[in-house]
């Protein structure tokens, strides 16, 4: 028992990890530019049929993840550069309709170049084997080491974001544009900075999650979803919040599919709902 | 004026007759409405299935019970939204004489549906919803392939004989999943043993880690799975990862390893599955269908070909009886129910809510292949639980 719980926390910090790679990116896009991005989810599905397509390619999947990384930053800034900054400023029903056509047109895309079908991404060679967890489980080592990146990125990107230059500048950005104009800085390229690295992000995710998830049609709708629930639950805007709402959401999923699968699919919400009573703006809203 | 002749008269009334149901306009070919997959997911199955059925008149030199047969496909897509639609298309536009579909469990329903409303023949070549021959059987309605019961119960009972007490079964939350689970259970304890847990996943979700993590502490001897597609790939190597197969075996309904084996790997080596037809069945009848099949298609056989290529043998049967009407609806039922398939996967005959009876095969993954390595459930009926069919 207990050591069945110690597993299954581990798969909650895990997927909660994937979680936050995506929402990071969700909530800062939100938070600088106040754009609702539902098209979010295709970007963290274009990430992992990138991965898909060059590991086939290329065989190795190592390539995959540079290549998510820098296609998702210059993807994210020619959208924000024809399409998001026009919509900055519009109302949210405009900002919803314009990302609404967004997935449709993703997943029209995919349609056309990768087809409908379910496809399965080899681990990398280097990492096909097990690690005894505890008891008779074990953990595959490419599960640890996504566990490992995910570390990493969320390490790098608070001090980003909290110690430098560049992050005091999306932190203004955040609070009042305007501001950051008169002080000098140039408010367009902040805008394209973020939301070039909200896309990399999402699609970092989708090419890591890839060998664990498979790949296939509307497979970032599920966690389109449940990013939104991390960053309505972290507070609007806030990284570091997105950080612990997406470490909470993950394990209550897991906990719940684990432990009360009739309630698993309600588990996240009602947690979204009880956070909500106590905490409206959420967990780490800075308003 | 008012003289009508006795000729006449029973002119006309063979006439009357004849207008509740057209006579078979002689030379007039059948209309098969080929219902199928023939885009996405299940293209391969769908093309499969229709090269199956296509094959099995080419070798009737383009005749079933002396008649013509033409066929007209439509691609449903495996979209239930879209089936309504597409069925009405070809009973009410392309006045199909015969119904052939599908693949999905949602889509077939539409079909049943209209094989019941409309009495039009249905051929059922793989959707394996007990529904269809259960509750919702019909004299029109005849399954060439499974029900989700069958290959699992064959899998259960397998497990209780080699000695398994208690073991698990893990599936999608959904009909196919369920209906499956049912048959493990029911297989198990039919056969001494029992199935103490049923875990589930939601459709068509692939993080099987909260499910993983918790079979070591079940205390099962073996794990049974219901996975088809992508879904099956995903389950067999995360259980290979997570190195629960060294102590607790995972087996399943044989979708869980068909047609999959090649990106699955190392990871499906070894793994136990049941199902009507697998690798390696060394009946004359197998092995000359395989040889046409390839010389036909260029493509192996597989059990969607099998499928497909029965449910055209099952419609000869009936043709042959009544002379190519289809709509003789009494006697064509009836010739099939008598018939004896002599299917690639071993003969069957249909049981009374039309659903094959079949012996199930134990199956092994071994390089590549599903080898047949034994019987895990001969001459297997569905119980057919609710069935009443009226006219029968």
């Amino acid at each position: 028992m207990l050591t069945g719980l110690i597993a299954q926390l581990l798969n909650g910090v895990q997927y909660g990890l994937l979680l936050f790679l995506i929402s990071s990116g969700l909530t800062l896009i939100f938070g600088v530019m106040g754009v609702i991005n539902l098209a979010h989810g295709s970007l963290f599905m274009i990430g992992a049929y990138l991965a898909f397509g060059v590991a086939s390619l290329t065989g190795s999947l190592w390539l995959a993840l540079p290549v998510a990384v820098l296609g998702g930053a210059v993807f994210g800034a020619v959208l924000e550069r024809l399409l998001f900054r026009r919509f900055r400023t519009r109302a949210h029903l405009d900002q919803v309709l314009l990302t609404f056509a967004l997935i449709l047109l993703f997943e029209e895309g995919r349609s056309t170049l990768a087809g409908n079908q379910f496809h399965s991404v080899p681990v990398p060679g280097v990492l096909d084997f097990s690690v005894p967890v505890i008891g008779g489980f074990g953990y595959s080592a490419y599960r640890l080491a996504v566990l490992v990146i995910c570390l990493i990125v969320a390490a790098g990107l608070v001090w980003l974001i909290e110690r430098t230059r560049v992050g005091s500048a999306i932190r203004a950005a955040a609070e009042n544009t305007e501001m950051l104009n008169l002080l000098g800085f140039d408010a367009g390229r902040v805008h394209t900075m973020v939301f070039a690295g909200g896309t990399a992000l999402a699609m970092l995710a989708g090419a890591l999650a890839a060998p664990l998830q498979s790949v296939y049609p509307g497979m970032g709708d599920g966690f389109l979803i449940l990013s939104f629930i991390v960053v309505v639950i972290g507070g609007l805007g806030s990284v570091a919040g997105a950080f612990w709402a997406a470490l909470l959401v993950g394990l209550i999923d897991t906990l719940g599919k684990a432990y009360l699968p009739q309630a698993a699919g309600i588990a996240v919400c009602a947690m979204m709902a009880v956070v909500l009573l106590w905490r409206p703006t959420g967990l780490f809203s800075r308003t | 004026m008012h003289h009508v002749s006795r000729r006449a008269m029973l002119a006309g009334a063979a006439l009357t007759a004849g207008l509740g149901r057209p006579a078979v306009a002689q030379g007039a070919p059948l209309k098969v409405g080929m219902m199928l997959p023939f885009s996405g997911t299940y293209a391969a199955l769908g093309e499969n299935i229709a090269a199956g059925f296509e094959l099995l008149i080419a070798e009737n030199d383009g005749k079933l019970g002396g008649r013509a047969v033409t066929l007209i496909r439509l691609d449903d897509e495996s979209d239930p939204a879209k089936a309504p639609a597409n069925v009405n298309r070809l009973t009410e536009r392309d006045n199909v004489d015969v119904l052939l579909g599908t693949v999905h469990s949602g889509v077939v329903m539409a079909l049943v549906q209209a094989a019941r409303e409309k009495e039009i023949p249905l051929f059922i070549p793989n959707a394996g919803n007990v529904a269809a021959t259960r509750d919702l059987c019909s004299p029109h309605v005849f399954r060439s392939s499974f029900s989700n019961w069958q290959p699992a119960y064959g899998m259960g009972r397998a497990l209780a004989a080699r000695g398994v007490k208690k073991a698990a079964w893990v599936t999608w939350d959904y009909a196919a999943g369920k209906e499956s689970g049912e048959g493990f259970r029911d297989g198990l304890r039919d056969g001494g043993a029992e199935m103490t847990h049923l875990l589930t996943v939601p459709f068509p979700e692939t993080n099987f880690q909260p499910v993983l993590a918790q079979i070591s502490g079940l205390g099962v001897e073996a794990v049974g799975s219901f996975f088809a597609g992508g879904g099956a790939i995903q389950f067999v190597k995360d259980y290979a990862a997570s190195g629960l197969r060294a102590t607790i075996p995972l087996c399943g309904s044989g979708f869980l390893t068909e047609g999959v084996l090649k990106p699955q790997g190392a990871a499906a080596e070894g793994i136990q599955t049941a199902l009507h037809y697998g690798d390696g069945l060394d009946n004359a009848k197998n092995v000359a269908f395989r040889t046409a099949f390839k010389a036909k298609t260029t493509r192996d056989a597989d059990v969607y070909a099998v499928q497909g290529y029965d449910a055209g043998q099952m419609l000869a049967a009936g043709l042959t009886a009544t002379k190519g009407d289809a709509a003789a609806a009494m006697a064509f039922a009836a010739a099939i129910r008598a018939a004896r398939i002599d299917s690639p996967r071993g003969a069957f005959t249909l049981s009374a809510s039309h659903n094959p009876i079949q012996t199930i095969w134990l199956r092994e993954a071994r390089d590549g292949q599903n080898k047949v390595i034994g019987i895990a459930a001969k001459d297997l009926a569905d119980p057919g639980t609710g069935c009443k069919m009226a006219g029968a």
